[in-house]
């Protein structure tokens, strides 16, 4: 697939910004959505626009068929073994957020351990400290080295018998880097401890196999993977969910409600509470079929592998900037490059670059602890999607110098 | 000059750019221009919540007019404090509290800045005017 032909899918990438073409570069916050999945949104508002699992009449049908066609789409994305084993959700928080809420009830009590990595997304961190101050548990962290590589060493010192479940990403929204989440897997179920992965970036960059990986629960967002917002997905093994309490009450997740007790609906739908995102659910069908279209193009890996080589070479060699998150060894590292430069505030550099066209994101890219475990206040963050060309990276080389030039 | 005729100034010069980034290379040069502010002041209590980039403003009254200083860790920032200074500073805390600060719309600087920023800007005014009218 060549690049011009894929980012003539996506309207948004024609806007121009201050007179300038835009040079999108934030796609690790939301990437931008193709015609097909803003035109499968409008086709279904306007043409079945039904509440689902209800109704009997046929706009009710046709939306329900929909949005469980979806379940059938998601399963097969993450190679899923099944199709109760997916839970649709807001977003990649919201699962991590049921997870923590409902698995954490069923079997998180008093002085029990719960593992994250200092890498994590502010989401993958606070529905763990919430859950830890509701039930006296404690959370432990396993550390990074200087490069960011996560020492998967040392996690099994960090488990215990106490240990109740390992919440770890698998690629840092920050680092960028691909975290061995099967052998992170393997070292935890030795020891009968359930993994969690946070899944907003693999989603996007790694092909996914939930059951090679052997997670116990894996999480994205629909918007990070050309989708519509609001929606996302918590795959969690049957085993588990059916152990789960529900995590919201409401229509569709009960079986019978009497006042003398309630019994609730089997998996999934026991986790799918009130009325669900009929309308953007269906359009994740399109996404996902382009998101594994792209990492299964030979053309599309090599131009992301380039430009990543290529921004690798320019960030390591500059003795101004300082890159969070460098490869060694084998590990991998998609196209996300976080950065500080010696005295150019990354407010500053990103403010200047938009004005030149380029959206960047700059800030503590809800990873405070990682600011902290790097000792800065923020960084700069240019995150490429499969339909950023190579000259947009040079551009957004050129542009940077230009802005540390100005500043310093 | 008048606080009238301050800020007219500070709007023919701010016009005389037409392109963003001359307007930021102006601000960062306001920004580097501005007198330092001592490292022992930046406390907890003198920064302003609201901005992303840290800001610290501080003031005094000196014979009936106030005077203030700031600093931020990012410079197109200290830039528009500056920018505020020399507009506010050495004015008697009528004069500023009576003011609608309505000359950075006219210069296009809160339209033209991020959410987030524009709320730093929002702050910024907030504390000046709040010692304003705290000095009344």
């Amino acid at each position: 697939m060549d690049v011009r032909e894929i980012r003539s899918q996506f309207p948004a990438l024609e806007a121009k910004v201050y007179g300038k073409p835009l040079v999108y570069l934030d796609n690790a916050a939301t990437s931008q959505r193709p015609f097909v999945v803003l035109e499968k949104q409008r086709a279904l508002a306007s043409g079945s626009n039904a509440n689902i699992h209800r109704a009997v009449h046929k706009f009710a049908v046709d939306a329900t068929e929909e949005y469980e066609k979806t379940r059938d789409a998601v399963r097969e994305f993450l190679n899923a073994d099944s199709r109760e084993e997916i839970v649709f959700t807001s977003g990649t928080t919201m699962s991590i957020n049921l997870v923590a809420s409902c698995f954490g009830e069923a079997f998180v009590h008093e002085g029990d351990e719960i593992i994250v990595s200092v890498a994590e997304h502010h989401s993958n961190i606070v529905p763990w400290q919430l859950l830890c101050q509701r039930k006296k548990a404690v959370l432990k962290v396993l550390e990074i080295d200087e490069f960011g590589g996560l020492m998967v060493e040392s996690l099994e010192k960090l488990i215990s018998q106490r240990t109740k479940i390992i919440a770890i990403t698998h690629i840092s929204n920050v680092l960028g880097l691909v975290n061995p989440v099967s052998e992170i897997v393997a070292t935890a179920h030795k020891y009968g401890v359930p993994v969690l992965v946070d899944g907003a970036q693999g989603s996007v960059h790694e092909k996914v196999d939930v059951q090679a990986m052997d997670c116990d629960f894996y999480a994205f967002s629909g918007h990070k993977v050309y989708g519509p917002t609001g929606t996302g997905v918590l795959y969690g093994k049957k085993k588990w969910l059916e152990a789960m309490p529900p995590y919201m009450g409401g229509g569709e997740m009960i079986e019978t409600v009497r006042f003398s007790g309630t019994t609730y609906a089997p998996v999934p739908g026991k986790f799918e509470a009130g009325t669900q995102n009929f309308n953007a659910v269906p359009a994740l069908q399109e996404a996902l079929r382009l998101a594994e279209s792209y990492k299964e193009d030979s053309e599309v890996v090599d131009n992301q592998k380039n430009i990543t080589d290529y921004l690798l070479d320019v960030l390591t060699n500059d003795p101004r900037i300082r890159l969070f998150g460098v490869p060694r060894g084998t590990a991998v590292k998609i196209p996300l490059f976080s950065f500080a430069v010696e005295g150019a505030h990354h407010e500053d550099l990103a403010l200047i670059l938009d004005k030149m066209g380029i959206a960047v994101r700059s800030g503590q890219m809800c990873a405070e602890p990682l600011m902290d475990r790097f000792g800065v206040t923020g960084m700069l963050r240019a995150s490429f999607a499969p339909y950023n060309t190579m000259e947009e990276a040079e551009y957004f080389v050129k542009c940077l110098n230009k802005a540390i030039s100005m500043l310093i | 000059m008048s606080l009238e005729e301050k800020k007219q100034e500070v709007i023919e010069d701010f016009s005389m750019y037409d392109e963003w980034l001359d307007k930021y290379e102006y601000l960062i040069e306001l920004g580097k221009a501005l007198e330092p502010y001592p490292e022992g002041e930046k406390t907890e209590e003198k920064l302003i919540k609201g901005c992303q980039s840290r800001v610290w403003l501080d003031w005094e009254n000196k014979d009936g007019k106030l005077y203030f200083r700031a600093d931020s860790d990012a410079i197109i920032t200290k830039g528009i404090i500056s920018l505020l200074i020399s507009v506010y500073s050495g004015r008697t805390p009528e004069e500023i509290a009576g003011d609608d600060f309505s000359f950075v719309e006219q210069i296009g600087l809160r339209e033209n800045l991020s959410p987030t920023r524009a709320n730093g800007l929002v702050s910024m005014i907030a504390t000046i005017r709040r010692a304003a009218e705290e000095q009344i």
